[in-house]
């Protein structure tokens, strides 16, 4: 009776020890080192995993921090420069400052200006019905309304306003990680330069039709008159297929190119209400803010 | 007992409205508008500048790389404009307009009825002027034919296949064409065969064609190596894998073409076009066009010049009823909606069809009840609900590996689900990112 007690307890005592080996040994050859200051960098980032940054997580953005020799073109666009001079701090580099970037919605297309020329009920999303034809309006550029910018939002940024059926993004939320930018099919939406007190000026529509056909389709299309390109007097303003572009890097947001346009495509956003003139004409313009 | 293809397949109503008006022709309209994108493959190039005068024949757009097709006038006039038009693929396309005046033809051009049946020209001139002459499968794919009738080196072809099936529910222009032209079609076989270098050539129609059946059958006495094969009313039989897999019983493996087994499918009106362009050497430049609907005075069967608007053919038909909710391009269950009734008919448009508001609004969807009838009706043996959500949750490498690119798109799945769910614009989505997928994959 003993012996068999004995004998258990000895087998299995050496199995386990014989195990405990071969697992140190293969622990020890296979090891594989791993930089433990990913793991830290990691803990400071946000961990939304949204992709802002370019790469596929957070982690892995650690990971590239981590082997950068420069912070050049590396920036969580979640944290911002506070976060990204943390990581700085604790890898011992210096922060690359980036410009802070806000996302726009480049479509001004409200059912009283773009009226409705046909209807779609398939599957309501932007990008099967992009695929399918150019929407339900005259303009085959603009927004489609289905809200795919909306669901693609991991930061509660976006909404759509359900009067002018077009997305409203929350620029207080909103930490251009650039998730509507890929969702949305017509490439309305577009990332600029955060400016003080979240002051704006851009050319709200993306239509690249003629002039006429534009007009046709939306009262408040880019018709590529180019008056704003001529008043510009900083170069911010190219044309291009018919529509005028606002770098807001160059821009200084003079407000001139407002003024002149002539169907209110340019929009002026978060500025104080203008002196002298109190024209009317603009204030159609002015986004409720 | 008649034949049909295994796997899946569907039983819509037939509601063949126009199947026994003759085909007349359609008067000129003012204007024409002819997209210089019509078939699958590179756009072709614009060889006309505003203003200038054309007949109808002469080339207006020359085809652009190998698998591209020429464009022709369809009309005699003046060039209006080569702008940005609205076509049936609802964006706007450049186009050529054409305002119409008279109707002088081209010279070499042959336009008595008198049938030509004496083959004279070699496989490689057929093949040439099928190139010259801009034809494309007129089934609704549009593939260029010339592309089609050369073989890829290595591939042998046995059997050509003709598709007289038309499975699409109301469509009739097909069934009429057999019926008025089949001398035509007949010689336009042989010209293939003669292109193809095969003997042997099946003409598949489904029995609810009894007249071109019993015509058709007649005729393949008088020429060598046709013969027809009736077969049972399913959709999707048109589709060509289903079509070979029905008539010869050969199955095109996943990813592969028909001539990976031996055999080239072509519709009865390319046939009739390659007559026509081989024999009489008159360019693709009309087709016939079924134009139909229940709220229609007048559903008919017309021989449409390309770059027609559909209005000018609603007008023909009777005028727009009041009732019209859509007004499809092609077939019911493949066809697809116009966003405006001004688009012109092209090469590929087999049929317009103007649906009343009642029969016209999509149910509204529900959850999938796992009632799997979707995978009974698909006709490649997928199970469209799994493809579905794939293509909803972006999870395109797993729906590459559920065969997602196999799916042609025939709308039985969506046709049958007591659920109402948007099952083909899910996978159709799905099959275009994968497709994506796999280009980007070859080009690193």
């Amino acid at each position: 009776m003993n012996s068999v007690i004995i004998y258990t307890v000895v087998s299995l005592s050496s199995l386990g020890a014989l195990s405990a080996v071969i697992l140190y040994v293969v622990a020890r050859k296979f090891k594989v080192y791993e930089d433990p200051r990913i793991d830290e960098v990691q803990e400071i980032l946000p961990g939304a995993n949204c992709g802002g940054c370019g790469f596929a997580g957070c982690r892995n953005f650690a990971e590239a921090l981590v082997r950068a020799d420069s912070f050049e073109g590396l920036n969580c666009p979640v944290g911002g420069a506070s976060l990204m001079g943390d990581v700085a701090k604790l890898l011992g580099k210096t922060a690359v400052a980036a410009d802070p970037l806000v996302a726009v919605v480049r479509c001004n297309g409200t059912p009283v200006y773009r009226p409705k020329t046909s209807i779609y009920d398939g599957a309501k999303t932007c990008i099967i019905a992009h695929s399918l034809y150019g929407g339900e309006t005259g303009c085959s550029y603009g927004c489609l309304g289905y809200g795919d910018c909306v669901n693609a939002c991991l930061f509660g940024a976006m909404y759509m306003d359900p009067v002018t059926e077009l997305p409203v993004i929350i620029d207080d939320k909103c930490v251009a990680c650039g998730a509507c930018v890929k969702a949305c099919p017509k490439v309305i939406i577009e990332l600029r330069k955060k400016a003080k007190k979240d002051r704006k000026i851009f050319v709200s529509c993306v239509n690249c039709d003629k002039g006429g056909p534009a007009r046709k389709a939306c009262n408040v299309a880019c018709i590529g008159c180019s008056k704003c390109f001529q008043v510009c007097e900083y170069d911010a303003i190219t044309m291009a297929n018919n529509l005028a572009f606002i770098n807001s890097v160059k821009c200084v947001l003079c407000r001139k190119c407002v003024e002149v346009c002539p169907t209110n495509a340019i929009h002026e956003i978060n500025f104080p209400p203008r002196k002298e003139k109190t024209d009317t004409a603009v204030s159609g313009n002015e986004k409720k803010e | 007992m008649l034949k049909t293809f295994p796997t899946g397949g569907i039983h819509p109503s037939e509601n063949k409205l126009s199947a026994g008006v003759p085909i007349i022709d359609l008067p000129l309209p003012a204007q024409v508008i002819i997209p210089i994108s019509q078939h699958i493959g590179a756009p072709a190039t614009p060889v006309v500048e505003k203003g200038m005068p054309v007949k109808a024949g002469q080339l207006i757009a020359s085809s652009k790389g190998y698998v591209s097709a020429n464009i022709h006038s369809s009309v005699s006039g003046k060039i209006n404009k080569i702008d940005q038009i609205l076509d049936s693929s609802g964006y706007k396309q450049t186009s050529i307009v054409i305002d119409v005046a008279g109707d002088e033809w081209i010279e070499g051009v042959d336009k008595s009825g008198i049938l030509k049946r004496d083959i004279t020209d070699s496989g490689e001139v057929i093949v040439r002027k099928c190139l010259g002459a801009g034809i494309v499968g007129l089934g609704g794919a549009t593939f260029p034919t010339h592309v089609k009738l050369s073989l890829p080196p290595g591939k042998k072809c046995d059997v050509l296949i003709i598709n007289g099936v038309e499975c699409e529910p109301y469509l009739t222009s097909d069934h009429l064409l057999m019926v008025e032209k089949s001398d035509e079609i007949m010689v336009g076989i042989s010209l293939l065969m003669k292109a193809l270098g095969v003997g042997m050539a099946v003409i598949g129609i489904e029995s609810n064609k009894p007249d071109a059946i019993n015509l058709l059958t007649e005729k393949s006495k008088q020429y060598k190596g046709i013969s027809v094969n009736p077969l049972k009313v399913k959709y999707p039989q048109g589709g060509e894998k289903q079509l070979i897999k029905a008539l010869i019983n050969r199955e095109v493996p996943s990813g592969g073409l028909p001539v990976d087994v031996g055999t080239v499918v072509h519709n009865v009106g390319t046939a009739f076009a390659v007559y026509e362009a081989v024999q009489k050497n008159k360019p693709l430049v009309e087709r016939i066009v079924t134009i139909t609907g229940k709220s229609l005075t007048k559903p008919g069967n017309y021989r449409v010049r390309i770059g027609t608007p559909v209005t000018h053919l609603i007008e023909a038909a009777g005028g727009m009823p009041d009732d019209t909710g859509k007004i499809v391009n092609g077939g019911p269950m493949m066809g697809k909606a116009l966003n405006s009734p001004d688009v012109p008919v092209v090469k590929g448009t087999s049929g317009i069809i103007v649906f009343p508001k009642s029969e016209s609004t999509r149910p509204k969807a529900g959850p999938c009840i796992r009632c799997s009838k979707c995978i009974s009706a698909c006709a490649m043996g997928l199970e469209p609900y799994l493809l579905m959500v794939l293509g909803e949750k972006s999870m395109y490498d797993k729906a590459e590996k559920e065969r997602v690119t196999d799916c042609m798109e025939c709308g039985s799945c969506s046709y049958v689900c007591p659920a109402g769910r948007p099952l083909l614009d899910y996978i159709r989505l799905g099959k275009s990112r994968v497709n994506k997928m796999i280009r980007e994959r070859k080009a690193k």
